[in-house]
């Protein structure tokens, strides 16, 4: 079982988060975290001095957190965006693709269902956070430099 | 027809084993069933009052003869024999074992059929016009799109844990047969200066709280359709709520927030997102259309048709619309026999009607929101033949769109949220206007009954609607009049205090007298109502 996953190079950011509050009323904090409801933007002209973005997701069903990983990617944040919560096994795959690179599951996971997880679809059919290509731009590589 | 190509069927194949997966961790206890809800919800797999029921999906509600047989062949060997066909135009199976689920799931993938997210707080099963492609007033086939956006919507990384489920359909004909403005973003296929483009409409829906989706873009070109769903999901998983599921859809927040207001963040989404590459190229809907291109009529067929046989005469008058092909004829098939469950088929009526999609219709059926089959490309000559064929098999009813062409949910006899049984008042609002004539002389009267509030039997929509409640524990029906979800979409009306079972019924023939009375020429019972209002109604039934 693994308590904590990082799919970032290097070692994990050790600093504990502050609320967005605290954060944008502050000036050293480096770590940060967002609840469900919190708007990501908020953070958006802090971005480069922060190093850890912590994603809470109260409860699996609650997709708030899905959509601020890629509003936080989408205007660029490159540092490490942690889901924090009731991550299940079941859900890796598409925090993966919104732009989380660690977790931190209330419950720690079973790193070979991860493992299954994490390799069972070959293709995907949206163009997201990862890099991944959708099957749209295989299908037509030629007009979408896929 | 869409066909699967190396990367549709190896997604599909890939959701069959990670589901066998999950069910085998299930079945060994390794997951409890609180763990296991949410997984067996993503593939469709509900459990109810008596069995677990599954809901396979049938995209845009169009299908191959192959297709078909296999859905037959699924309801003979593990089922009871029978099928039922939703106002989602998808198929449920009300008898299902877990440990046959994924099996099943591995039957359908090897004719691309799935479950996917045909449950759970994602976007469903993309609805359309049962004649998209064979209508002669559409500007596009609306199934491209419907098409692109099943692929689009298929495991979304961002929109499977919305706040509520997500129910998109496409039209592209001004008569709207699919109940467009009633789902959470309805989209009609529009020309503007020769290119194709969505006009956008949001936050339709039934349920407890009906709405209209009010129209919120007058045309999003093709090739930022997907950019723009994006935005309208994002405002909506974001900021809709999640402190009470009744107040979830999409329909709430938009009523909530107000239109403008709505409209303002979706653009400023969209201005975000359009730049982002996430709309698929042209050449890719371009390949989907392919599929869809209108198959080769044989030309100079004939256009007559014998009609010596009375009753056959009568059943070509009801069910059967015009093509937009010489010599061509759109079948409906009534799943509305007058004694038997609405939507319901029997494995071997399934495999009859793939038969003669296989024979007499290119290989193509569809089916409707109202429940009931389509055969799209006949050739006139051959009605005589299909007539027959259904005739013996218990599917000739003549009553399209007539009073006992009754859209019900499967209530309280399978559903594990009824509060009262649709099915029996269905068959006994059939018995009592039985009469072909009477029938005939009330003319298109849309009856829909849904057993508890969520209304899955569309009664908001319904000319007449009936929607089951639970007073201190006995069954009660409540009247609404004057709904419609074809293109003047409009909710019904309660009449006043509800009815038992055999109370409503009589009711319903109060309000048919009265129609029967008051109409002037050419007048359906909606358009009297709508003339007449409420009062009269409301005179006649309570009096």
């Amino acid at each position: 079982m693994v308590e904590f996953l990082s799919f970032r190079d290097g070692e994990a950011t050790q600093e504990p988060s502050v609320t967005v509050e605290a954060f944008t009323g502050q000036t050293n904090s480096t770590a940060v975290r967002i609840e469900a409801g919190e708007d990501a933007r908020e953070l958006l002209p802090h971005l480069d001095r922060l190093s850890l973005v912590e994603v809470n997701f109260p409860a699996y069903g609650d997709g708030r957190g899905y959509s601020a990983a890629r509003i936080l990617r989408e205007s660029g944040y490159q540092g490490e965006l942690r889901a924090v919560g009731d991550v299940l096994v079941d859900q890796i795959v598409a925090m993966r693709r919104c732009g989380f690179d660690s977790f931190h599951p209330a419950k720690p996971l079973d790193d070979a269902a991860v493992d299954r997880a994490l390799n069972r679809y070959a293709d995907v059919y949206q163009k997201a956070i990862d890099g991944r290509a959708p099957v749209w731009a295989k299908r037509h590589p030629e007009t979408t430099n896929g | 027809m869409y066909r699967y190509d190396s990367y549709d069927q190896s997604i599909v194949d890939a959701r069959v084993e990670e589901f066998r997966d999950q069910v085998q961790r299930r079945l060994t206890g390794a997951l409890t069933e609180d763990q296991f809800k949410p997984l067996r919800l993503m593939n469709g797999l509900y459990l109810q009052l008596h069995a677990y029921m599954l809901r396979v999906a049938i995209p845009y509600g169009t299908l191959s003869g192959k297709q078909m047989r296999k859905l037959g062949e699924i309801a003979a060997k593990y089922d009871k024999g029978y099928g039922h066909f939703t106002t989602r135009q998808n198929l449920q199976y009300n008898w299902i074992k877990l440990g046959d689920a994924p099996d099943i799931l591995a039957e359908l993938a090897t004719v691309e059929m799935h479950a996917i997210q045909t449950s759970g707080n994602c976007i469903r099963n993309i609805s359309s016009d049962q004649y998209a492609g064979v209508s002669a007033d559409e500007v596009a086939d609306p199934r491209p799109w419907a098409e692109l956006l099943r692929q689009w919507s298929s495991f979304h990384p961002e929109f499977t844990y919305l706040p509520r489920k997500f129910k998109i359909c496409v039209i592209a004909s001004d008569d709207d047969r699919a109940a467009m403005k009633l789902h959470d973003i309805g989209l009609k296929l529009v020309a503007r200066d020769g290119v194709i483009g969505a006009e956008v409409y949001a936050g339709g829906g039934m349920g407890r709280t009906p709405m209209v989706a009010p129209l919120i873009n007058d045309f999003v070109p093709e090739d930022e359709i997907i950019s723009y769903l994006e935005a309208c999901l994002r405002v909506y998983n974001r900021y809709g709520r999640r402190d009470n599921k009744y107040k979830a859809r999409i329909k709430i927040l938009v009523h909530e927030i107000g239109l403008e207001e709505y409209k303002r963040q979706v653009e400023e989404e969209f201005a975000h997102m359009r730049d982002l590459g996430l709309n698929p190229p042209v050449e890719e809907l371009d390949r989907i259309r392919a599929f869809f291109a209108a198959p080769a009529y044989e030309s100079g067929l004939p256009d007559a048709i014998d009609r010596a046989d009375p009753a056959f005469a009568l059943w070509v008058d009801r069910q059967v619309a015009a093509h937009k092909a010489p010599g061509y004829a759109i079948v409906n098939i009534s799943l509305k026999p007058l004694t038997g469950i609405p939507g319901d088929a029997s494995a071997e009526q399934i495999d009859l009607v793939a038969t003669l999609a296989e024979q007499y219709s290119l290989d193509e059926l569809r089916v409707t929101h109202a429940q009931n089959l389509v055969l799209p490309h006949v050739k006139k000559a051959d009605l005589y033949a299909i007539w027959q064929k259904l005739e013996e098999a218990g599917l000739a009813e003549a009553n399209l769109d007539l009073i006992t062409d009754i859209i019900a949910c499967p209530g309280l006899d399978y559903c594990a949220l009824a509060n009262a049984r649709s099915i029996p008042l269905a068959q006994k609002i059939a018995q009592r206007f039985a009469a072909a004539e009477r029938q005939a002389e009330l003319g298109e009267l849309k009856v829909k009954i849904s057993g508890c509030i969520n209304a899955c039997g569309h009664h908001h929509a319904g000319h007449i609607g009936i929607l089951g409640v639970d007073r201190r524990g006995v069954e009660n029906f409540q009247l609404s009049l004057g709904g419609s979800g074809a293109e003047d979409t409009s909710l019904g009306q309660i009449t006043g205090p509800g009815f038992s079972e055999d109370g409503v019924v009589d009711a319903i023939e109060k309000v048919t007298d009265l129609y029967l009375a008051e109409r002037e020429s050419g007048e359906r019972f909606l358009d009297t109502y709508r003339r007449l209002g409420m009062k009269p109604f409301k005179e006649a039934i309570y009096g």
